[in-house]
């Protein structure tokens, strides 16, 4: 009897197994890993060794800090935030005119247009933008053709380059969960809209809207902890004031070989994006992130 | 519905289990594979809490018998060749006409991958390996020379040269190649290709030529100065533009160095790492720091307007060498190919083809002569004149990891602002 109540017990756990297995694998003991990492002392020579140096944080983004670590991350944080209300902007409307104004037919070739960016390397992509947005690419010269732009006008090489290409980069992942979920929302809940006297407007806000909060938020998460963590943008479109902390934990990586600073400004940056999303989440009026997602 | 249809079993027994007992809750069911999964990662912890020093090496240079080390390797018809990418003659086919001579020469298959696209991944990818005294899996990697390379050397990871089977390397390698600060007897590396560091300017923006780092601190220049986005580059410039040698410079030249570069900080409108050439034709830039053979690309694709240009203070020079990683397996091959690369028809091929300072000068005459290219064999950013050659100047050369900190605490908040 007791081991019949083991087997019926241990059912949920055996198919847990691959899942958990995954998790610690892939999530779990990188995480562990990396953490204590941050809290070794050391250099690339002498090796690095667990010494428990909690003040490595402090040491960083204190107030007496050497490099203003805190700055670029408040700045990938801002530019990060900006991208996201783009791809919201721009995203929505996109998603709500495919799931709702295109005919069945063309649905499935524009959504690919929607992906096919992404066919193209990343790199190139945003190096491209380089180009068009560039002194003398296209959109400068006809901005100065048409007067609207001075001499020394400059858009590459600026805040406002960074977080637009941060922007385009991302905006397939705002698109798609946006558009899965307004397409799941059954048609009669905009009549019964109408039948109670809602305006159109009224009734975008009051049913379209909270109804496609899931695909919102799905779509937040991707791009704003992409955005906030990429340091290719910057480098590329960037300009001598842009520099992320995407960036910096790939410089103390990869060149100063500073293991546990760069583990430890990784742990800074996941946390803060965790903060954030979970006092969105919250904010947002669920009780349960998994109610949004 | 009486009992005794319950008791006979005649309802859904999932239900029934529903009634009866306690299901397993998402939260609990949580807490059993956190505690599962916190031993598992415990314990990866407890293995993995310290990363081992370069210094705790197996291999020390000075104990092995190099004589002895090469007479008791045999070549053994095989070589994996790590490059970077278009570094190396090519047809339309992506096949070598210098490789292919190199087989027929020694009967050595050749391996040839374009793995390399910055030296800090490679170097990465490598270190851990050398570290443990495990194969690379390359017989043969070209690095350019800077802190990576100087460590690969400090810690023993590089098999040292054996000259006497280098007869093409002693007689052919151009004396401003022989001996680099880096590697003062030539003992760890040979030269595959070298480039300049100097400054590049669109003629047509500035309406004149430019001749110094001075230039660069003139109002009208202001927001139309590039340099390049890596510390050694602009550091090294910027202890040029102040008179001082780089090989020889201290900690308080350096930061003298910074004080000049903090005074052309407001001219400068970016730090590229890649993309200045675009820039520079563009007109986003007018004047930047660049390398010789990017700029000698840009004039053979048609663009004259883009003028090299050795400032008066000096330019920097850096090598691509070859090196064999002392856990090779095939060593004696790379030897005969570092050799093969020497002989002044294997080089002008090479340099024919990629177009950087070609480490073999006898080459020059094969290139305007036998493969007819005379704008590469005049070219003085290919084969760089005796009066270049003058104002030419080694990189500092890092002593240790405190060495390479301090320049980097010194001259990173230039770029990372």
């Amino acid at each position: 009897m007791r081991l019949r109540r083991w087997r019926r017990m241990s059912v949920p756990y055996a198919l847990a197994l691959l899942g958990s297995a995954w998790m610690i694998v892939l999530f779990l003991i990188p995480l562990i890993s990396q953490l204590s990492v941050s809290l070794m002392t050391g250099d690339p020579e002498q090796g690095y060794n667990l010494t428990w140096n909690f003040g490595i944080y402090a040491e960083l983004f204190g107030p007496g800090a050497a490099v203003p670590y805190a700055l670029f991350l408040g700045r990938a944080l801002l530019f990060g935030g900006a991208a996201t209300l783009i791809t919201i902007l721009v995203g929505y409307p996109v998603a709500y005119f495919l799931a709702f104004r295109v005919p069945r037919r063309w649905k499935t070739p524009l959504l690919s247009l929607v992906v096919m960016s992404l066919l193209v390397s990343f790199i190139i992509r945003t190096y491209m933008w380089g180009f068009i947005l560039g002194g003398h690419g296209p959109i400068l010269t006809w901005l100065r053709a048409l007067h609207l732009a001075g001499p020394d006008f400059h858009i590459l090489d600026t805040a406002g380059a960074v977080i637009g290409g941060l922007a385009y980069n991302s905006f397939p992942y705002m698109v798609l969960p946006i558009y899965a979920v307004l397409e799941r929302i059954d048609p009669r809940t905009f009549e019964a809209a109408a039948d109670l006297y809602a305006s159109p407007r009224v009734g975008f806000f009051r049913t379209t809207l909270p109804l496609s909060r899931a695909g919102i938020f799905s779509g937040i998460l991707l791009v704003f902890i992409d955005s906030v963590g990429d340091p290719v943008n910057s480098q590329l479109l960037g300009g001598k004031t842009t520099y992320m902390i995407g960036q910096a934990i790939q410089d103390s990586y990869l060149i100063q070989q500073q293991y546990n600073v760069a583990s430890a400004l990784s742990a800074v940056l996941m946390l803060a994006l965790g903060v954030i999303l979970f006092a969105y989440a919250r904010f947002f009026g669920t009780e349960n992130i998994e109610d949004l997602v | 519905m009486s009992d005794g249809d319950i008791a006979r079993g005649h309802i859904d027994p999932g239900l029934f289990r529903g009634l009866t007992q306690a299901r397993l809750s998402r939260r609990g069911m949580l807490r059993g594979a956190g505690a599962l999964g916190g031993a598992a990662a415990l314990s990866a912890l407890l293995t993995a809490c310290s990363i081992p020093g370069t210094n705790q090496s197996g291999t020390a240079d000075e104990r092995i018998n190099w004589t002895e080390w090469w007479a008791g390797k045999k070549q053994l018809g095989t070589l994996n060749f790590a490059n970077w990418p278009l570094y190396i003659d090519q047809d339309d086919n992506g096949n070598s006409e210098s490789l292919k001579r190199f087989t027929a020469a020694t009967g050595i298959h050749v391996n040839y991958k374009e793995v390399i696209n910055d030296v800090q991944t490679f170097y990465a990818k490598v270190a851990p390996q050398l570290r443990a005294g495990q194969s690379t899996g390359y017989d043969l990697a070209v690095l350019t020379n800077g802190w990576q390379l100087t460590e690969m050397i400090d810690n023993g990871w590089l098999a040292q040269l054996d000259h006497s089977q280098m007869p093409n390397f002693i007689a052919n390698a151009g004396r401003d190649t022989l001996f680099p600060a880096f590697d003062p007897g030539s003992l760890h590396t040979a030269v595959w290709q070298s480039g300049f560091t100097g400054l590049a300017y669109n003629e047509k923006l500035t309406g004149g030529p430019i001749e110094s780092f001075a230039d660069l601190l003139k109002p009208e220049f202001a927001g139309k100065i590039g340099m390049l986005d890596d510390n050694v580059e602009y550091g090294s410039a910027a202890l040029l533009a102040i008179g001082v040698e780089p090989t020889k410079s201290t900690h308080a030249d350096w930061k003298k160095a910074v004080d000049w570069l903090n005074k052309l900080q407001p001219s400068v409108t970016k730090y590229y790492d890649q993309g200045y050439t675009d820039a520079l034709q563009n007109g986003d830039i007018w004047i930047c720091q660049a390398y010789s053979g990017d700029v000698f690309q840009l004039n053979a694709g048609g663009h004259p307007e883009i003028k090299y240009v050795v400032p008066k203070e000096g330019q920097v020079v850096w090598h691509d060498n070859m090196i064999i990683p002392i856990t090779a397996d095939h060593p004696v091959d790379a030897l005969k190919m570092i050799d093969f690369v020497y002989r002044p028809e294997i080089a002008a091929l090479i340099a024919d083809y990629v177009n950087y300072v070609s480490p073999v000068p006898a080459a020059q005459q094969i290139i305007r002569d036998q493969l007819g290219d005379p704008a590469v064999a005049d070219s003085p950013l290919v084969f760089p004149t005796a009066e270049m050659l003058a104002k030419t100047h080694d990189y500092y050369v890092f002593k240790d990891y405190a060495d390479f900190t301090a320049w980097n605490d010194i001259f990173n908040p230039i770029s990372q602002a």
